[in-house]
């Protein structure tokens, strides 16, 4: 992979206590790649998401992203948690404000933009995942992929290097989960680099550029979605495949 | 029959004391300014200090919470009306009042912010700092307004509490409702100033306490969803 560099994931390790969570991950993405992360639940994808920005302290290792050290001492991580975009399994929109509130909270408070400015660039995220219409609408009145949708416009309003998935499909109803694979689909068009943990077998073949199977803390294996999903290499991937196939 | 209304419900009397009771009422209303936000900012001190990420903070702050809804307040306020002279200082009234107060009604504000803060899941403060909000914008823009909108009733029915409790202050001679009512009973030799003071307090708090009831209502409703 020529390609530059937007994610490098080096020896990653996480505990809580006595219990280690990530075991020495490495990974790379490269610009406009779209990478699946699947596994059994308890295998860390979730935690390994939450150390690229560090909303999990990582015990050991290094994460870069776009060129900057996130786990560096002393980094602005504000500054750098903007440019990685993520979207949580239950949405996490801030339910007191509308969508468009939701959206330009960061904007106006982060990027320091002003209230006009904001909007503009809110209104126009929004029209990108198709809710235009839904700007003042309160979290409360909008469908679980219409909430979803909103939390996507929500990170990428910041104009992220990198979107990070964490199941965003997995809280919906099974006729919701399109509008939201749609969005994801068209970022992939556009050339945004994104890391998805999902097991949308389906999203992950015609889309993913690749497929990491984690266990128990470690990358496992990795390959295109044919291979990993048709022929794994190991026992455990062809295991965990079938499982979920069902 | 006719002594009992004589008694307690002497109109005349009531007409007579009315402006007494009314200045004492005015600076019952200012007290209630001045202690009311006193009590709510240094309960939001106070929540935010419990649930700080620092443990010596928060053990203080328990100390500090635990003590002061332990000691009655009115043995707090003559402490530091009366009290605290014995040390060389010397409060009026009014500011002693705003003392004790503040200590007291930091601690019940305070354990109702914390209750709101500790009710608003923690997705929504990971979901802020994934746009790069700090702790403290965190804080401000999306835990807060959410957690003080669940325990609005609780403030009001303790603001309700706190406006009550002003009435302590006429036992440091602070000319408030209480105290003038109970300077004209002393003149008139008759219980209608105190009656007309309560009727005042219910004036005063009724409204109040209907507003609370309703609000109980709105929330529980939309908790329902």
């Amino acid at each position: 992979m020529a390609e530059e560099s937007i994610l490098s994931i080096e020896k990653l390790r996480l505990s809580y206590g006595e219990l280690e969570v990530l075991k020495g991950v490495d990974f790379d993405l490269a610009k406009s790649e779209l990478a699946f992360l699947i596994g059994p639940s308890g295998s860390g994808k979730s935690s390994l998401l939450r150390c690229c920005n560090r909303l999990e302290e990582p015990s050991a290792g290094r994460v870069i992203v776009d060129g900057e050290e996130v786990t560096a001492p002393g980094v602005n991580l504000n500054q750098l948690r903007r440019r990685i975009g993520m979207v949580f399994q239950s949405f996490n929109l801030y339910p007191h404000l509308t969508a468009l509130g939701n959206v330009t909270l960061a904007l106006r408070k982060v990027l320091k933009k002003s209230r006009v400015e904001a909007d503009d660039i809110a209104c126009s995220v929004l029209e990108r995942v198709g809710l235009k219409d839904k700007a003042g609408s309160y979290p409360n009145a909008l469908s679980g992929g219409q909430q979803q949708r909103v939390a996507i416009a929500r990170a990428l309003a910041l104009e992220p290097a990198i979107m990070l998935f964490d199941e965003p499909t997995s809280a919906l109803d099974p006729e919701l989960v399109n509008d939201v694979l749609a969005v994801m689909r068209e970022l992939r068009e556009t050339g945004m680099t994104m890391l998805v943990v999902s097991h949308e077998m389906g999203f992950a073949r015609s889309a993913a550029d690749r497929v990491a199977f984690m266990e128990d803390g470690v990358i496992v294996e990795q390959g295109s979605a044919e291979q990993i999903f048709g022929d794994p290499n190991c026992d455990r991937t062809r295991a965990f495949v079938r499982q979920i196939a069902h | 029959m006719e002594q009992l209304i004589q008694q307690f419900f002497n109109v005349d009397l009531m007409i007579e004391a009315a402006p007494l009771l009314l200045q004492g009422l005015g600076t019952t209303l200012l007290l209630c300014l001045a202690v009311v936000p006193l009590g709510l900012a240094g309960g939001l001190g106070v929540a935010l200090a419990g649930t700080s990420r620092m443990r010596w903070l928060r053990i203080a702050t328990m100390v500090f919470v635990d003590f002061f809804r332990a000691i009655p307040p009115l043995v707090l306020l003559i402490f530091v009306y009366s009290g605290l002279p014995f040390a060389g200082v010397q409060l009026d009234p009014f500011s002693a009042v705003c003392i004790a107060f503040l200590l007291n009604n930091s601690a019940y504000y305070g354990e109702i912010f914390r209750a709101g803060i500790e009710s608003i899941g923690g997705g929504q403060r990971l979901a802020a700092r994934s746009t790069g909000l700090s702790a403290w914008q965190s804080m401000r823009y999306v835990v807060l307004p959410q957690a003080t909108r669940n325990v609005l009733p609780d403030l009001m029915s303790n603001t309700v509490e706190v406006v009550k409790l002003t009435s302590l202050a006429s036992v440091v001679s602070l000319q408030e409702l209480l105290y003038s009512a109970d300077m004209a009973r002393s003149i008139t030799y008759n219980a209608s100033p105190i009656v007309l003071a309560a009727l005042m307090y219910l004036a005063l708090l009724w409204p109040m306490i209907r507003l609370v009831a309703r609000f109980e209502r709105r929330l529980g409703a939309s908790a329902g969803i």
